[in-house]
Order: structure tokens, then sequence, then C-alpha cells
């Protein structure tokens, strides 16, 4: 396997609309600054994420998938 | 607030609103006018420790967020109109250094006076050197610092050289508890727990091996789950618990030491001194100077203290009728007491305003929904620049032209504010214009603006639901900052991802449920009633289900309360207006037998006897209160001499001759509770035993009274009790759990007494005390209610009181809408806070029954029973109750929702194997679909 020192990570995220989604909205508020390399999906609950949402993102290309809530 | 003029029902209030100099409607709170000023001054907010600009915001969470000038420090004000910095660089031009003070006059029916405390201010106290010693702080002060949004950004410093502390101390009562000039005789109620919570959290942010203490004269852990949560701290956390008197606090070491010693007496009375680097104050709450001087203006009535004078029978009214008061300023409390008396106090202003309600309400009206939202998706995008918070990273242009590529996209813009008026304006022409079915904001967050753009839709013309957000300043513009390349194409993802989703998104309907306005609580006594008299003062039509042959539950027992109001002239009146109420309905020695439906909606059978009523019914308020514990210690039921709670003074009041011929009595504390299998405080024994010992001192002086306890919890102005028991001679003797009293039968002189051996907690030797009568103060514990909360599907605490659906915010809710609590079926506690609950869960209920129809989030889960096996999983996993197996002839078992009941979380659909459940606005296939917009372009990037 190759290994790549600039490798960053592409992750898919889901967050739940009540507790992780309002922290990613509190981290923009508060300015704090991490890589552009996640894209999130609000859901109303961790709980709604199935798990073909995950092994979809990875087959769409993403490298991780980040469920929080 | 100047003042309040007229009478209840009718005041007119006069109050003077300061010039803030800054336009709400155009402030968007992006934060350039305060990184532009060039004066700064000390942060209140943070206690003085962090420094402000003079355009500010009190703090980063305030509502509404907009900022505001401090004329007092600004350079404009104070140097004839220089500076205006803010002004020159605000993108939104909401700069306004024209305006005045505005005096308004309110017309209103009643007033809620919520001013809440004054932290103390430990100044003037030299033996604690707050101020001269740079490492003695408050815990105000504590608070900010451990605060991410603090002066050192969460992490755990002392002020003198910002370096972490190894070893904190907590000093309890300052200002509280103590007689010395300028300090107050009551108990703050609250230091005990938040010193225990600030020890428990810089364990968290300083490590493992941050020593913590906390000195202490009796540890208040008396709400609900509190004394678990003490338990922890000492035993899982290490916090260590100090039970001492401290003598002062002195500079340790050498001149270059800032470290901290204290000098205190310990438990066994020896002096004794030990040296920390950071020492918090525990500093009480007091009601300020102004705020008595303004309750003086309005002609309220305050206690001893300070604090607004209530009583206990009608515990959030002042003495000027019409004018409520709730929180800190009835009295040191904590939050969910403080949340409590806010529903009170709005329920007792809803009696009060019931004929006029509504008179004021207008109506808003809608545009019918366009048939286009049925045909091929027409998106329109919004980009926003939100002035430079996104257009100053993200390229918004460069957004806006890659959005008009997308499919189904036909009309894009960008726009300076998109939440303004105007813009608002030129989204609803966009969609009329082009006939727009869809549209998508490229802005700011859902949860503030998710609503806002969804009427501004509906007022085009468009369901609500046929709009989605991609959120590109919160989570982009402002968190790569450093990157705007990059954060523009993330900008362009994520409103690819919104547009996909936008295509597949469909009209959802209003869930409009019919709604029963009558009211059914369960149990009779003093909460019960309070809450139902509330109800039916409003107009709503109330049953009470009461299993006793009468009503008035344990109520009867309280002789007195605390203050010395008369009980039993106050339960005999409400019983009184219970029964002459037309709108109350009693069913004595009456159960619940079945039970189904939701808010709104509810079907109850109610058993009384032979004969089954059945009731509809729109809310239930659970008061079924609780009951003392029968203990099976201390010679309980084996020897007439030992009894428990009003047992003793019941009968010195029956017979008189009993107290005469006695020597002694001793009262013994937390029987059953604060114990390894009931490790809850059962709230009011002390104050309950303390009342008697002062009755019982009073008639009779030379009778030795004792208590033996662990600790006197006699908070909030409950405290003078202590005081006053102390002063008449009233001993208290300390044991500890693992040196419990012992009782025992004995004769003296030929007659009957018992022997009570405890260790002195002073000076340590067994001590022998013989009396007459044994008082038990034992655990209040639930009636085993484990049926009733399978039958509502609301949930009991380990304990078996009614758990709420959020101890601090929601203390009369369940997560389950339309049922409420009240009462000791929540957690012992005395009667007016009882009453203060009961009518915060009227107000609740109020809250519901007054609507002409339940309104429920629409967007639940969806059964598609052609694909249900009727496996049941979903059932068991929704943790709300609103899937349920339903028989379908010829098929067996299918799921179905109940919507009233559905939170939209959507575990069921999750949970389902047959994809048989699918959830609306948050479809399987609009999140995939979003998936793989997001994952395409990626992987595009990938191999490019």
């Amino acid at each position: 396997m190759e290994t790549n020192k600039s490798f960053e990570p592409k992750i898919l995220a889901f967050l739940c609309n009540w507790c992780a989604y309002a922290g990613a909205d509190l981290a923009g508020v508060s300015r704090l600054q991490y890589p552009p390399t996640i894209r999130s999906i609000r859901v109303m609950c961790s709980g709604r994420v199935d798990p073909v949402y995950i092994t979809d993102g990875l087959k769409s290309g993403f490298d991780s998938v980040f469920v929080s809530g | 607030m100047k003042s309040i003029e007229g009478e209840a029902g009718n005041f007119t209030v006069t109050v003077r609103e300061r010039p803030r100099y800054v336009d709400m409607d155009k402030c968007i709170a992006c934060g350039i006018c305060a990184e532009r000023c060039p004066r700064k001054v000390k942060d209140e907010y943070n206690q003085g420790l962090a420094q402000r600009k003079a355009i500010y915001l009190q703090y980063a969470q305030a509502v509404p967020l907009k900022y505001a000038i401090d004329a007092d420090n600004c350079i404009y004000f104070k140097k004839k109109g220089r500076c205006r910095a803010c002004e020159k660089y605000c993108p939104a031009g909401a700069i306004d250094f024209t305006q005045r003070e505005k005096i308004h006059k309110i017309k209103v029916g009643s007033v809620v006076l919520s001013t809440g405390f004054k932290s103390f201010d430990p100044s003037g106290y030299d033996i604690y050197g707050y101020g001269s010693l740079p490492n003695v702080i408050t815990s105000m002060e504590f608070e900010r610092i451990l605060s991410a949004s603090g002066p050192f950004h969460g992490h755990l410093q002392r002020p003198s050289d910002k370096q972490p502390p190894q070893k904190i101390a907590w000093l309890q009562c300052i200002g509280s508890r103590d007689l010395h000039a300028g300090c107050h005789e009551y108990c703050s109620g609250v230091c005990c727990m938040y010193a225990i919570k600030e020890a428990v959290i810089a364990k968290e942010h300083g490590g493992k091996d941050l020593d913590t203490a906390i000195f202490f004269m009796d540890m208040r852990t008396h709400g609900k789950e509190f004394d678990r949560y003490y338990d922890r701290a000492e035993k899982e956390a290490g916090v260590r618990f100090i039970r001492s008197r401290v003598h002062s606090i002195e500079r340790a070491g050498g001149p270059d030491s800032d470290d901290l010693k204290i000098i205190y007496v310990g438990k066994d009375g020896r002096r004794q001194e030990e040296v920390f680097n950071l020492v918090v104050l525990s500093t009480g709450v007091e009601i300020s100077e102004e705020m008595r001087n303004l309750a003086q203006d309005l002609g309220i009535e305050l206690d001893i203290y300070g604090f607004a004078k209530t009583s206990s029978f009608t515990p959030v009214a002042t003495s000027r009728p019409g004018i409520f008061a709730c929180g800190a300023f009835a009295g040191p409390k904590d939050i969910p007491q403080s949340v409590m008396e806010s529903s009170a106090a709005s329920s007792a202003c809803a009696v009060l305003l019931a004929e006029s309600r509504n008179t004021l309400t207008q109506q808003k009206t809608y545009p019918p929904e366009d048939p286009i939202i049925h045909e091929e998706p027409r998106i329109g995008v919004f980009v926003c620049h939100c002035g430079i918070n996104i257009g100053g990273v993200v390229d918004v242009p460069a957004v806006r032209d890659y959005a008009e590529k997308l499919p189904n996209v036909v009309y894009v813009a960008d726009n300076m504010f998109t939440c303004s008026q105007d813009t608002q304006g030129l989204i609803r022409d966009a969609v009329k214009k082009n006939r727009l079915n869809r549209v998508v904001v490229a802005a700011c967050t859902p949860r503030t603006h998710e609503a806002l753009f969804q009427e501004t839709i509906r007022e085009g013309g468009l369901n609500p639901y046929l709009f989605e957000f991609a959120n590109i300043r919160d989570q982009d513009a402002w968190v790569h900052q450093k990157e705007p390349e990059r954060a523009t194409e993330k900008a362009k993802d994520m409103v690819r991802m919104s547009v996909t989703k936008a295509a597949l998104l469909e009209p959802i309907e209003p869930l409009l449920l019919e709604n029963r306005h009558e009211a059914l609580i369960i149990g009779g006594g003093a909460a019960g009633m309070t809450a139902a008299l509330d109800l039916a003062d409003q107009g709503f039509k109330t049953f009470i289900v009461e299993r006793d042959g009468k009503l008035g539950g344990h109520a009867k027992h309280v002789k007195r309360t605390w203050k010395g109001e008369d009980g039993s002239a106050f339960l005999t009146d409400l019983v009184g207006r219970v029964q002459a109420h037309e709108q109350i309905e009693v069913l004595l020695d009456a159960e619940i037998s079945r039970l189904s439906g939701f808010i709104g909606n509810f079907k109850t059978t109610v058993t009384t006897g032979a004969t089954e009523r059945k009731i509809e019914h729109g809310i239930i308020i659970l008061a079924v209160g609780a009951e003392p514990l029968k203990p099976v210690e201390y010679l309980y039921g084996q020897n007439e001499r030992v009894m428990k709670w009003h047992e003793l003074e019941e009968l010195f009041e029956k017979e008189p001759e009993r107290i005469e011929q006695a020597e002694a009595v001793a009262f013994i504390q937390c029987v059953g509770s604060r114990e390894p299998e009931r490790p809850y405080c059962s709230k009011f024994c002390c104050t309950s035993s303390l009342q008697q010992a002062i009755d019982f001192k009073t008639r009779k002086p030379e009778l030795n009274v004792y208590i033996i306890y662990r600790d006197i919890r006699t908070y909030g102005q409950r405290e003078q009790l202590y005081k006053k028991a102390r002063e008449l001679g009233v001993i208290f003797i300390r044991y500890s759990l693992d040196e419990k009293p012992v009782v025992e039968d004995t004769l003296i002189d030929g007659k009957g007494k018992l022997k009570i051996m405890v260790r002195d907690h002073i000076l340590g030797i067994p001590l022998e005390l013989q009396v007459d009568y044994l008082n038990l103060a034992t655990a209040i514990i639930p009636r085993g209610d484990e049926k009733l909360a399978k039958m509502l599907k609301v949930p009991l605490n380990e304990d078996g009181f009614f758990l709420e659906a959020h101890m601090k915010l929601r203390p009369v809710d369940f997560a389950t809408d339309g049922i409420f609590v009240c009462g000791l079926a929540h957690y012992p506690k005395p009667l007016e806070e009882s009453l203060v609950q009961a009518k915060a869960a009227a107000a609740r209920a109020a809250s519901v029954l007054i609507k002409e129809s339940v309104e429920v989030e629409p967007t639940v889960s969806v059964v598609d029973q052609g694909k249900c096996i009727g496996c049941g999983l979903c059932e068991i996993s929704c943790p709300f109750g609103a899937v349920h197996l339903v028989q379908v002839p010829g098929q067996g078992y299918r799921a179905e929702n109940i919507s009233a009941l559905c939170k939209g979380c959507g575990i069921c659909a999750a949970a389902c194997p047959q994809k048989a459940i699918d959830m609306r606005h948050f479809r399987d296939r609009q999140i995939l679909a979003m998936v793989e917009a997001g994952g395409s372009k990626l992987q595009a990037a990938d191999n490019e």
C-alpha cells in the first residue's frame, strides 16, 4: 500500500440536529478552524443513520464516515 | 422598569429603554464592529478577567444576537463625535448614533418579577483576602475560567501567573449562614451543588492528579439526583470533602509565592492548615439594593432578607395583587425550582386574565399553495454573502454560477443579506416569476433560520417543506477562514448536496389533530387539587381521580408550614373550593384501569368499586404523591415510644400530659434516606424535625431535645429555624452512616424509656441519651407506580419517582407530550414546592388545552404496510411508543405509526429490516441522494 504523507481523508458526517449539528454551528460561532474536507448531512437523530448510508458513503468516494449524536 | 400604576387586570407599566445605538433590524452580529472598535474595557460577563470592546455582545449566546454600544466607554460619546470606526466598517449600516432613550407605557393585566439575584461580594471580608490575594477568586469567576468562551478559553489557569493549579480549594457559605455584618443568615441553597460541579469539572479539565477539596459545614445536596452526584464526586472523581470552619486565608511560603494557606478548624475541633494554589469562594446569593428600592417603589413587600415575601399557599403571589414573583427574587433557589416557579407565575397570570384570553390575538393568513409544486422540480438557489461573513472567505458569485449549472436549477441569485426583509420579498417575487417549486438558501444554519425561510416561501405560495438549506457560514466560511479556495469548493459541494435533496422534496401537509379541552388529574392531594383549581379557573373541565375515600393526601399532617402558616385551614379551604367548583368533578375511591391515546386525545377508564367510567381528555397531570417509609430499625413498630414524622406531635396534641411528663425527646434524621439502597435525600425532614423541636422547646423549655443528624439541610430561609433551635437549646449530634445510633428499651426508676447510644462528633466519645420518645424522620418513598408508568408510557427514575423530560429545563413535562407531573410523585419536597410544581404543571397543561387543535410536527415516520412483515423491531426500538403493531385481517401483525407521539428521530426507519418505514423530509432516497452527491465530486477530484 502506498503511503502518502499528505493524505487527507474525506469525511462524510451525519450530525444529529439537536447536539452534534448544533456543536458544529458553535465551532463556527467560536471560529474554531478545521480542515475543509468534511461534508455533513443533518439528520434529526443519529439513530436515523441506516448502515446502508455508511456503506453508500464509502462507495461514493468518502474515506470515512463520522456519525455523531 | 420605572413604575407600575393601576391594579390587577389593568396596569400601566412605564419602561425606560436605553439606546443601544445599533439598529436591531439591521445588525447581523458579524462582529466586525467589535473587531474594529479601538476602545477596550473590562468584560463584566467574564467577571473582569477578560476585556471586551465598547461595542459588544454581552455573551456569545445572547438573544437576540445583536451588538450594543456602551456609551459610558465609547470614544464617540466621550470625545464629542470622534472615532466612528464601527459606523465606518459595519457592512449592514446598523450603527445609529442618533438613538435616544425611549419611555414606553405598556398596558398589561399582570406583571411577573423575575429579576434574579446578585452574587455576594466578598471584597469587604478581609479574612479571605479577596481582592488582595490574586488567587482567591469567586465561584462566578471560576465558572468563567472553566468556560470555553471564558478568559482562558477553558484552560484551567490561575489568575496570578496563568499556571495550571495543582490544588484547588472551595470554601462554602461565603456570605451565607454567616452572622457577620454584611453577610446573610440564610442559606443560599445552591452553592454546595455548584461547588461540587465545579470541582468535578475542574478535574475533567485538569486531569486526575488535580487535587480538589471542598471546605463545608453541612453538605446540602437536597435536590433530585443531587446526593448521587455528591457520592460520585467523592468516590469516583476523588473530590475531598472537609467538614470544617475556615478561620482565614494567608499567603503561603515566601514573597514570590502566590500560593495560599487555609487555616481551619477540622471536625474534631482542632486547628489545621493546608496549602493550595487556588481558592474559590462559594459566594451566596442576595437581592441588590437597587432591586429592594424598586420593590419598595412598586409596593411589593419583602421578607427580612430582601426577597419577595410570598405565602407558602400562594407561592408566586406578591403582596400586591396581580404582580407575581418567581426565581431567586422570591428566595434563593436553583434552576429547576426557578423554572417551576416561572411556569407557576404564568399560571397565576393565566387564571387572572382568563376572561381576556385571545382578545388581542391576530391570525395570519397565507396564499393557497400553488399546484406547480407537483410539477418537475424548478429550483431557485439563493447564495448569501452575509456581509463579509461568507463573502469574505467564500467566492459567493462563483458558488452562484456553479449552482446555475446544476440539474433542475432554473434561477440563481446572490444577496448581501438573504434574511433581510427586502431579500425575503425578492425570494417571493422570484418564486412567482420563475414558477419555482423548490428553494435552496445557502447561508447560515437551519437551526436559527430555517423557520424564517419556510415562512417566506409559504407566503410565496409554496409548501414550507419545499425548502432546503446549505450551511455555508457556520460550517464553512467561519471554520475555514484561512483557506478561501477550499472553502469555496466545500460551499459548492454543500449547495450541490442540498440541490440534489431539494429535487426530491415533497410537500407535507400540516398534521392537525382534534384537541379535547378536558383535564385529568391523577391524585387528589394538595398538588392535584391546586393544579385542578388553576385549570378549572381558566374554564377547563377537570377530573380528579383519587384512590382514597377523601381529598387531601398527606397535607392533612401539615399543621403549620415552616413559616408558621396554618396548614389545616389552608387544606379545608382548598378542599372546599375544589368541591364547590362547577368545572371540577372528583372521583373518589377510584383507580385508572385503562388508558390509551395521546396528547389532545386521551381515553381513560376509571374504576370505582364495580362501576366503570370512561373519560375523554386532552392532558394528564400525575399528582399521585408518595409516602413515608415504615422503618424496620430503631425499634419502630416494637416500642410505642418510637414514632415517625408527624406521629409525635400528633400524640402531644392529643394527649398533652405526655409532653408534660416527658424529660427528653430525640429525633433521628435520614432514616432510610441517603443510604446505599435509597441514595437520595428526602429534602424536607430536617425542616420538619426542627419545626417540631422548636415547638416542643417553646412549650416546655426544660425538655431536653436532641436531633441526631448527618447534615442539617435547612436550605434557603429555612436556616432561621436551625438558628432558632440552637438558641432554644436543642442539642444537635452528628452521626455518620458507618456508625449509626443504637436504640434500646430501658427502665429507669420504674418508667419505660429509650436509651440511644451515639458517638459525639466533636469529643469522639460515646454518649448515652435517655429519652421518653424518639421520632424518626424516615425516607419519603414512591408508592410503586410501575403499573401506572407503564400504562402512560412515562419513565420512573432508579428510585421509583417519575422522571421528567429534563431535570432543569422541563421539570414538569415528560418526553411524551400532554402528560405532566407534580408533587411528591416527582421527588420529596415541602408543601410550598409541591404547590409551585402543581401550578407549573397546570400552566404547561393549559398551553395544550387552550388550542383548538394539536399541531404536530409532520416530519414523522410513514409505514408501508405492504412491505411490513410485522417483526416488531420498530416497536421495540421506538423510545416514544410512536410505532406499534396492529392486527390486520388476513395478514397478521403490521406496524402502524402514531403521528402524535412521533418525534421524527427515525430510529424505527433505521431499524426496519424490510425498509417498510421511511421518514417524511428525511427519506432514505433523499439522504442517499445527498450522500452520493457529496461523494461523486470528491471522487472526481481524486481522479484529476
